[in-house]
């Protein structure tokens, strides 16, 4: 699976992407996040509070139900700011 | 046709005009700029982040969405990405349309939708230091009207 971080998230996580091997039981983006709280480094901090960050898979917005598989690319990152 | 386009580079909002409403009864445009005041903590300058690719989608669905409401001849958007400086411009919003009501609708409906999904992120550099903008509520209420009734 390819994860793909953005802006603040991507700082706090110390990569902007990467391609991981995730458990069999990681289903949708929630069971991921919950994954990735676990790792080393900034990850608990990156992704300790869901309603801090927003997610997309395969480029299109997706919420934290989403199911996910080995082939998707999703993406982590703040509400977005442009404009 | 949708003229998207996600670059570094400055642009020239009367060019754009020119070519997107030549055959139009009315041009719409809007441009946002980097707005250097924050109660006397200057900014020195602003980075703007985007995700490659998505930005793009995004910016055709939001777009296309546009042109399902209204009668549109046109639309153009171009958002720069990298540092910029106070009084920059950062976004163009161009709708061309026969007559001026969808021309106007159109283009606040593009900047209140590519406001709140446009995966583009604002950092600033001001004298207190650097800081991630904080997206707004207001920004989200605005986008929300659109879809009420």
């Amino acid at each position: 699976m390819k994860l793909l971080y953005f802006a603040w998230v991507r700082q706090k996580a110390g990569c902007s992407e990467e391609v991981v091997t995730v458990p069999a039981d990681v289903r949708t983006v929630l069971d991921l996040v919950r994954w990735l709280r676990l790792r080393d480094g900034g990850f608990g901090e990156a992704f300790a509070d869901e309603k801090r960050f927003r997610v997309a898979v395969n480029q299109e917005h997706a919420l934290l139900g989403a199911v996910i598989g080995q082939d998707d690319e999703v993406a982590f990152f703040p509400p977005v700011t442009g404009g | 046709m949708n003229r998207i386009r996600v670059q570094p580079d400055d642009f020239d909002p009367g060019l754009e005009i020119a070519q997107l409403g030549a055959q139009a009864g009315a041009v719409v445009s809007f441009t946002g700029l980097v707005r250097a005041d924050n109660f006397g903590d200057r900014l020195i300058s602003m980075t703007l982040e985007h995700f490659p690719g998505m930005t793009e989608r995004e910016l055709e669905r939001i777009a296309n969405e546009a042109r399902a409401r209204w009668e549109l001849l046109g639309v153009t958007i171009v958002h720069r990405y990298g540092e910029l400086k106070p009084g920059e411009k950062i976004v163009l919003v161009v709708t061309a349309a026969s007559h001026r009501r969808a021309a106007f609708e159109a283009a606040e409906y593009l900047m209140d939708y590519l406001k709140t999904s446009a995966p583009f992120w604002k950092q600033e550099l001001r004298q207190s230091g650097e800081h991630w903008i904080e997206a707004r509520s207001s920004d989200d209420d605005a986008a929300a009207r659109w879809s009420k009734g």
